[in-house]
């Protein structure tokens, strides 16, 4: 059984921005050590010889030309907003400070 | 032609009616609608019915009596899964939290389904962000699989496929990122392809784990998604992981399979992993009788095994979360969908966390706190790297396997479907059904879903899985068809000529 | 706040080592964003734009948008790991940085982790009194800039205490290289202006390459600066700090002068650094504490499905390399002969950090020294009295103008400072303040006659002098004549016309 904890499922969700409820948390930390176990059996055969797969076709070098498309309006950016100034998105008052 | 017939049509036969003048497309667009009108309160495969279909109909059907040349499936209607951004009808992705949101923007997909004058007839169910195989998980209430009410239509594609069994739409469009179109495909009867990876543009296309993800046909005959994939796929700039090379017309590979009768020469590898044990019987029968179908149409059937497969679940539960928790961080209140503030206000992140708590079901949440598992420093190596290094390995057997075959075949789930409810709360044994079809995700290889008859135990349908090496779609389009007409003819009947009546008198 | 304990910066230097590293983040001037084709707000043409108007589905992280790379910003990447002396990566890829800020429209940051495109360069450095010091590169990656906050309510704008705040994407996409120093040893009493050598010198790089405006008031080059101190004699290195938000050339040096004076004062009193980000404030001239470093710092890297890996063919590296301008150090030495300015003369421009501004005045047309004269004079004192760089006030491009105007004989040098101070306010190009407020010399000799004129009249012993030969006695009646024409004449011509007068 593997050692999840309630708080560390409580991290998570912290790292998710999702406010569980105490109840959520006890659930999923139960379902979590199950799905868990029985997903570490991938480091069986994950031995450093063997390299990681990122992308299943190889393929490399794809770019774009330096060249301006379309863009949307600023009615067009906004429609689905919940909160706006007509230009800009409103969020509120934010704790922490950028990265 | 009466309505009933119309809708029994296949999207090819009745594309050619359109073509020949016999049938407009607002006459077939209009007996889809007063289909789904009449049997979606029961089915619920669709979230949003387009209100512009008769008219899109009546363009096209103008256009072509103007003379203009109209590609082979102009005017024939179409179900989009709710996945797909279309600037017209609200996507949702089956989630609470974009309830009502109209993208600015059209898929490349549904781009091109609109310039190949096809006539979308709205949005299909899903399970929310495609996670999923029953569409239970949908926030806006379950599908019901058309064969059995009190059943799942599989998953995440429950809509789509349920549209086309139900006869609510000849053509559909799905999103597969480890089943979502074969699975329901098998579990309803009807035809589903997950292109090779990068075949089809994913822009647009709501991100679930973008290295697996892949758009493809959900339809009722391998023809019909032949044509569908001719007419969606192809090279697309804004998705840096599109296939930059010209591909073959898939169609003509259809056509020439449905015609050979033959799969002389064949070589047909069975994946020794993907059967077996966790089976069900009627399943397994079903699956062998396939078998022997083709052996006697001049198929070399060969096993071959996939030693790796067995580790597919797990590192496709360590992959699927991980990019979904990144992917899924946009939801956060702040430029689209809903907001909810908690009570006495709060700063900004916890506001965040309170929409990304009341917007997202259980299993979105599930996945999304194991993916950030997944991901968190001091586990990537153990989870997240192991799982990309198994995916190496079930590449390498996929490149032996296709040594020794030229296509590889399994179920393509391993149980017909399963009652409404009966795994909701085990999540392992929810995630068993995409025992067989996640391979293919991994490696990025095509997989096409094709019936595969109904199970004598419970008369509901199961399905072939057939897979082929990457960039080798046109060869499951030409064995699939000739599988499919020789198993047609062994019944005597298609799968879906067995549907049952889901509306007094109309079948 | 109570204001922090500073020890004295020779005491400091005394007891403790600093060590120095430097994150600056360019600006790419390309004409689209880093992953989307909208236009690029960090150029000319995109800059100052109405709020979300450089925008496309991607930038805003729409659902289902796919982001794709730009070739040219990959290009100037490996130009600029190449002229920071780095090499390049022969496949590096990008990164999901995961974190949730309102600004980051995905809620992550495309950058690059494990795989920079560029690593293990060196960065030649000159110090005022013109010693050279090498300044160890680590890497070099690409990344996409965020989105702009406005904070409102609240007393300053600021963060803290605002009501709530505005997001505006046109930024979101720019496209980023950060480049990241190995930590910097020995720099001693010299860290605080080595500092801004060093950002100085990134700046003139960039420049010189052409792949960014970097001007630093803009925000095209940004610099945190980590310092750390340790007992003399100590191995392992002290816990550092990160001070963010440092914009300008001049704030570098006080920032890492103030930095290295606030952590001696802690240590020396036995107390002990804690590892977090700190804010400059260019007003008070101090840093505060921002975020502590936490498990919140978990960023989750990954590496970015929908973007694949850049694998430059070793032929597109060597061509990039070929058209690599001379380096700073280079430069320096051949506009030094060039010139033909004096060692201090020359040295004082590098030390303002105003050798690109002068070179640039230079390319547009000036002569060196009224670059030089203008770069030095006017503009560095305006430029201090108001605590910013001089390179914020004009453009190599305006102060060209300038000189043209002056050297036509259209404005005389008063006036040209009066003009100077017109394109400081903002009010347009040399020739449009002329214009506007009517400056230009009077080169209309008849008001000059009627000057002179007069002058002459109320000094009737003048023109007899000047014809005995002393011709100096015009002086007076040059300055009469000014004063009349309350500065708009050309002082020389005044001069030319009375000794025509005198001839007659
Ligand atoms: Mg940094
Ligand atoms: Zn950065």
């Amino acid at each position: 059984m593997s050692e999840i904890t309630t708080e560390q499922v409580a991290h998570l969700a912290n790292l998710a921005r999702i406010a569980l409820t105490t109840e959520e948390i006890e659930k999923l930390t139960g379902e979590l050590g199950v799905i868990i176990d029985s997903i570490a059996t991938v480091s069986e055969v994950a031995t450093p010889d063997v390299p990681a797969t990122s992308h299943p076709i190889p393929m490399s070098n794809v770019f774009r030309e330096d060249v301006v498309g379309a863009t949307l309006t600023t009615e067009q950016a906004i429609a689905g907003a919940p909160e706006h100034d007509g230009s800009r998105f409103r969020v509120s008052a934010i704790l922490g400070e950028e990265q | 032609m009466s309505a009933g017939d119309v809708i029994r049509l296949s999207a090819a036969q009745l594309a050619e009616k359109l073509t020949a003048g016999e049938l407009s497309s607002v006459e077939a667009t209009q007996a889809y609608l007063d289909r789904i009108e009449a049997v979606e309160p029961r089915v619920n495969s669709y979230l949003h019915i387009s209100k512009d279909a008769l008219d899109t109909a009546a363009k096209v059907d103008s256009d072509r009596a103007a003379g203009e040349k109209l590609g082979p499936l102009a005017g024939v209607p179409i179900a989009i899964k709710d996945v797909l951004c279309t600037q017209d009808m609200p996507t949702t992705a089956g989630s609470r939290i974009l309830e009502g949101w109209v993208p600015p923007y059209d898929a490349t997909v549904v781009a091109r389904l609109r310039r190949a004058r096809l006539v979308p007839l709205g949005k299909t169910n899903m399970d929310e962000f495609a996670m999923g195989s029953s569409t239970e998980h949908s926030a806006y209430g379950p599908t019901r699989n058309p064969w059995d009410l009190d059943r799942i239509p599989g998953g995440s594609g429950g809509g789509s496929a349920a549209a086309i069994a139900a006869f609510q739409a000849p053509l559909a469009l799905g999103s597969d990122t480890g089943g979502s179109i074969r699975q329901p495909g098998a579990v309803t009867g009807t035809v589903g392809m997950k292109p090779t990876y990068g075949g089809v543009s994913r822009y647009g296309a709501i991100a679930l784990a973008s290295s697996l993800d892949q758009v493809g046909p959900v339809t009722r005959t391998v023809l019909d998604a032949a044509l569908l994939h001719d007419v969606i796929g192809g090279h697309d700039p804004r998705d840096s992981t599109s296939i930059p090379d010209a591909w073959p017309s898939f169609a003509d590979a259809a056509r020439r399979g449905a015609a050979s009768g033959s799969l002389d020469g064949v070589r047909v590898g069975v994946v020794k992993e993907l059967g077996g044990d966790g089976f069900q019987q009627g399943v397994s029968e079903r699956f062998a009788q396939a078998l022997e179908v083709m052996e006697k149409a001049g198929a070399q059937i060969v096993e071959v095994s996939a030693p790796h497969f067995t580790y597919a679940i797990a590192a496709y539960y360590l992959i699927l979360p991980a990019e979904a928790s990144s992917n899924l961080a946009k939801f956060d209140s702040v430029r689209f969908g809903m907001r909810v503030t908690p009570p006495g206000g709060g700063t900004v992140e916890d506001v965040m966390a309170a929409t990304r708590e009341l917007g997202f079901g259980p299993e979105v949440k599930r996945r999304v706190i194991l993916g950030t598992y997944a991901l968190s420093a001091g586990y990537y190596d153990a989870y997240y790297g192991s799982a990309q290094k198994v995916r190496t390995l079930i590449q390498r057997d996929f490149a032996s396997a296709f040594e020794q075959a030229d296509v590889l075949v399994s179920p393509a789930a391993p149980t017909t479907a399963f009652k409404l409810g009966e795994k909701l709360e085990d999540p392992l044994a929810m995630y068993l059904n995409d025992v067989t079809t996640i391979p293919a995700n991994l490696a990025g290889v095509p997989g096409m879903s094709i019936p595969m008859g109904l199970a004598p135990e419970d008369g509901l349908p199961t399905g072939l899985q057939l897979m082929a090496p990457a960039r080798a779609d046109a060869r499951l389009y030409e064995v699939g068809a000739t599988v499919e007409a020789l198993l047609e003819q062994s019944w005597g009947h298609s799968i879906l000529s067995k549907v049952p009546a889901l509306v007094g008198g109309d079948n | 706040m109570a204001k922090p304990e500073l020890m004295d910066f020779d005491k400091a230097i005394e007891l403790f080592e600093p060590v120095l590293g430097f994150e600056v983040h360019v600006e790419l001037s390309t004409k689209t964003k880093m992953f989307s084709d909208a236009p690029n707000p960090a150029n000319d043409d995109g800059h100052g734009a109405e709020p979300n108007t450089l925008i496309t589905p991607v930038d805003l992280g729409l659902p289902g948008s796919l982001p794709v790379v730009n070739g040219q910003a990959v290009r100037y990447s490996i130009s600029l790991g190449l002229a920071l002396g780095c090499s390049i990566a022969p496949s590096s890829r990008f990164a999901r940085k995961n974190y949730f800020y309102p600004d980051l429209a995905k809620n992550y940051q495309i950058s690059q982790y494990d795989e920079p495109i560029a690593f293990e360069g060196s960065v030649e450095v000159e110090l005022e009194d013109g010693r050279l010091v090498q300044v160890p590169i680590e890497r070099a990656h690409m990344e996409e800039d965020a989105g702009k906050l406005t904070h409102v309510g609240g007393a300053t704008g600021r963060i803290q205490g605002a009501e709530y705040s505005l997001v505006d994407y046109n930024r979101a996409g720019v496209p980023l290289v950060e480049i990241v120093t190995k930590p910097i040893f020995g720099a001693e009493a010299d860290a605080p202006q080595l500092a801004k050598a060093y950002v100085s010198t990134i700046r003139d790089i960039v420049r010189a390459l052409g792949i960014s405006d970097a001007r630093m008031e803009r925000g095209n080059l940004r610099c945190d600066a980590n310092v750390s101190l340790r007992p003399r004699g100590q191995e392992k290195l002290g816990t550092r700090t990160e001070t963010k938000n440092v914009n300008s050339l001049r704030s570098v040096e006080r920032a890492v002068r103030y930095e290295i004076q606030r952590q001696a004062a802690i240590l020396a009193a036995g107390g002990t650094i804690i590892q977090e980000t700190r804010h400059w404030h260019e007003d008070t001239g101090r840093t505060s504490p921002g975020r502590p470093k936490s498990d919140a710092d978990d960023y989750r890297y990954f590496p970015e499905p929908d973007l694949l890996p850049v694998e430059p063919s070793l032929d597109l590296i060597e061509e990039l390399r070929a058209a690599l301008p001379e380096s700073p150090a280079l430069m320096r030495r051949r506009l030094k002969t060039d010139w033909g300015f004096s060692d201090v003369d020359f040295q004082a421009i590098v030390n303002a950090g105003l050798l690109v501004e002068v070179s640039e005045t230079v390319a547009a047309g000036a002569a060196p020294q009224a670059a030089r004269k203008w770069w030095m004079g006017e503009l560095s004192r305006t430029a201090n009295e108001r605590g910013v760089d001089a390179s914020t006030l004009a453009t190599p491009q305006q102060v060209a103008e300038l000189v043209a105007l002056v050297d036509a004989g259209t404005l005389t040098d008063r006036l040209a400072r009066q003009v100077l101070e017109g394109v400081i306010a903002g009010e347009g190009s040399p020739e449009e303040i002329v214009e506007a407020r009517g400056l230009a010399v009077v080169s209309d000799d008849g008001a000059l006659i009627a000057a002179i004129d007069e002058a002459l009249a109320a000094q009737p012993d003048v023109l007899a002098k000047i014809r005995d030969g002393k011709v100096q006695a015009a002086g007076a009646v040059i300055g009469a004549v000014m004063k009349a024409m309350r500065g708009s004449a050309d002082a020389a011509r005044v001069r030319e016309l009375i000794l025509e007068r005198a001839q007659q």
